[in-house]
């Protein structure tokens, strides 16, 4: 796949923050000493007075941004998952998720894909501890296209959104004519012999999964959940007992994201044999981020093998 | 209004802060009553509000950083006209707007939902800043406690509100000395809090709290004061009002039964009748 276009969706977030502040006035951004990598430095540029650097200090940037909230703005408060979610949790819960203030939560730098900085700042725990927060949306793009399009649907959006964007460039699946909905689901493959049901950068895997699967005359289908709540439950159970078996694939602890979600929404409306593919449980740990999600089963191959290890046994 | 007029009103909130938290058998008291001439200070003089329009654009804000300090905001919310004074003997009951920590959800009115120390000055920034980035000149009040200052949360805060020059706000630290764990100095000593504060680079003036000649000059201070946020320490006595509450950790957060609740009441109306 090395001819396919490749962009973080970092870059999508900053980016489509520029695009979007031209037409929403409200949109303000706070960072806090991240602005470089968080990409939020092109909004930055286009609208210095609507920039504002809280500095190294994120529980204090969620309660800015709720009062900024409180008084008409679109906030939006960025830096990575792990201080967005991690450290700040709390500030979210009771500043932005009790009041159900108009906060956009930008996290930047989920998951293992963050590479070489470690286990510290490998956020897999982000969608576990968002999704305990009533009210919250929780938004996790598969590519460039989806990104830039949800950060469009947070806009529109009126309450609290999460959403997650990865530091890697993952290859762009989607063009101008993909539609994205907060809350529904995309069948991007139909199958009849497994649902593949991934977000993030494991979608590309699933693809490429389905492709390999396929070949062995498995017909895989792939769905792709960027909204983890509110869940497609609808999609996820016709899905399932279509198939009638369920492989989940994401960026995150087994354990709370989207493998919880699905699990959660079969168990009570249609209990089908489920796998969840992701990171098994354990802290992350250094390495280039392509070679991290390899080891860590996350890419093509490393789906299609626990995919195949799922339907044989 | 007068410092008479504002007397009265501060001492019927003190009567409706025991009656709140004696309806509920629960609640935070000591507080409240510190706090009482504060409240009152800024929903009957200080603050450009109308309780007929709680969410006019052009308000000015207040966010109780100190949220378990609620029977006194309902208090004086009620006497200024929000919402019914009979309505206060629902505080912490079941389907009461009046939750133990203000919720700007239940009741219109309060500007921001709060109880977990440390967090509404955060607020009360993001919305004088707001008021700079909009151009309005609407000023925002939050009020902390001496205890809650310990959290780091404040002094993030109050970094930013002075590195980005908020003139517009004003942080009102209630320095009764008490924390529930004992005196503030025992516990995790924030002092000297002035000092604090001015390191970081607020204007700081320090009043009593209990004197509306003190209060009215502070804030007047404060209007006067541009380019930097105004911290006012306002030293007073927690419990102030019911003989058998003030100064005693032990009324950070319990009721007075029956007995004491006749006590309370007539130690409030004796100080009335002297007004």
């Amino acid at each position: 796949m090395s001819d396919v276009k490749k962009i973080a969706t970092r870059e999508s977030y900053g980016e489509a923050l520029a695009a979007l502040g031209e037409e929403y006035k409200d949109i303000v951004v706070l960072d806090a000493d991240l602005a470089g990598a968080t990409k939020t430095s092109v909004f930055k540029k286009k609208f210095p007075e609507r920039h504002f650097d809280c500095g190294i200090a994120e529980g204090n940037m969620m309660g800015i941004a709720a009062g900024l909230a409180a008084a008409g703005k679109i906030p939006f408060a960025s830096t990575f998952a792990m201080f967005a979610a991690g450290r700040a949790f709390e500030q979210v819960r009771n500043s932005i998720g009790y009041p159900h203030l108009n906060v956009k939560i930008g996290a930047t730098h989920a998951g293992i894909s963050v590479g070489e900085d470690g286990a510290s700042h490998q956020c897999l725990e982000d969608i576990g501890l968002m999704r305990t927060i009533p009210g919250m949306v929780i938004l996790s793009p598969a590519d460039d296209t989806e990104a830039r399009l949800a950060v469009r649907a947070a806009v529109e959006h009126d309450g609290p959104v999460y959403m997650r964007f990865g530091r890697a460039a993952v290859p762009v699946l989607f063009d101008e004519n993909y539609k994205f909905e907060i809350g529904k689901g995309v069948v991007l493959k139909e199958g009849t012999d497994v649902s593949i049901i991934a977000n993030g950068l494991c979608v590309s895997g699933a693809l490429e999964a389905a492709e390999k699967l396929a070949e062995e005359g498995i017909n895989a289908e792939v769905i792709n959940i960027c909204t983890i709540k509110p869940l497609d439950e609808e999609l996820v159970v016709a899905s399932a007992k279509k198939t009638g078996k369920v492989v989940t694939a994401e960026e995150h602890n087994i354990i709370g994201g989207l493998g919880s979600a699905v699990a959660e929404v079969l168990s009570e409306q249609c209990p089908t044999p489920m796998y969840r593919i992701g990171v098994r449980d354990r802290f992350g740990e250094s390495g280039p981020g392509g070679e991290l999600v390899k080891k860590y089963e996350l890419d093509g191959e490393g789906i299609y093998k626990q995919v195949k290890a799922f339907l044989t046994k | 209004m007068n410092n008479q007029d504002l007397k009265k009103i501060c001492n019927e909130v003190r009567k409706d802060i025991v009656t709140e938290v004696h309806a509920a058998k629960s609640g935070h008291p000591g507080g409240s009553l510190s706090a009482a001439e504060i409240y009152t200070f800024l929903y009957f003089e200080e603050m450009n509000i109308d309780p007929e329009k709680p969410l006019d654009p052009k308000r000015d804000r207040f966010v109780l950083s100190k949220g378990h300090t609620s029977p006194g905001y309902y208090a004086v919310m009620a006497e200024r006209g929000y919402f019914p004074k009979e309505e206060l003997t629902t505080f912490r009951k079941t389907g009461s707007r009046l939750q133990g920590h203000p919720s700007m959800r239940y009741l219109e009115g309060i500007d921001m939902s709060s109880g977990s120390l440390g967090q509404g000055i955060s607020a009360a920034v993001g919305m004088a800043l707001a008021a700079k980035v909009n151009g309005d000149d609407y000023r925002v009040y939050t009020l902390l406690g001496d205890g809650e200052i310990e959290e780091g949360q404040v002094w993030e805060a109050s970094m930013f509100a002075a590195a980005k020059n908020l003139d517009n706000l004003v942080v009102i630290v209630d320095n009764n000395n008490l924390q529930i764990d004992g005196t503030i100095d025992t516990v995790n000593s924030p002092y000297p809090i002035d000092k604090k504060f001015e390191a970081f680079n607020f204007h700081v003036v320090c009043a009593d709290g209990h004197d509306f000649d003190s209060l009215r000059a502070a804030f007047k201070e404060a209007r006067e004061t541009k380019g930097q946020p105004t911290a006012i320490i306002a030293k007073t006595v927690k419990g102030k009002g019911v003989s058998f509450m003030e100064n005693e950790a032990a009324w950070h957060g319990s009721a007075p039964n029956d007995e004491q609740y006749a006590t309370a009441m007539a130690d409030l109306e004796k100080i009335g009748e002297e007004l």
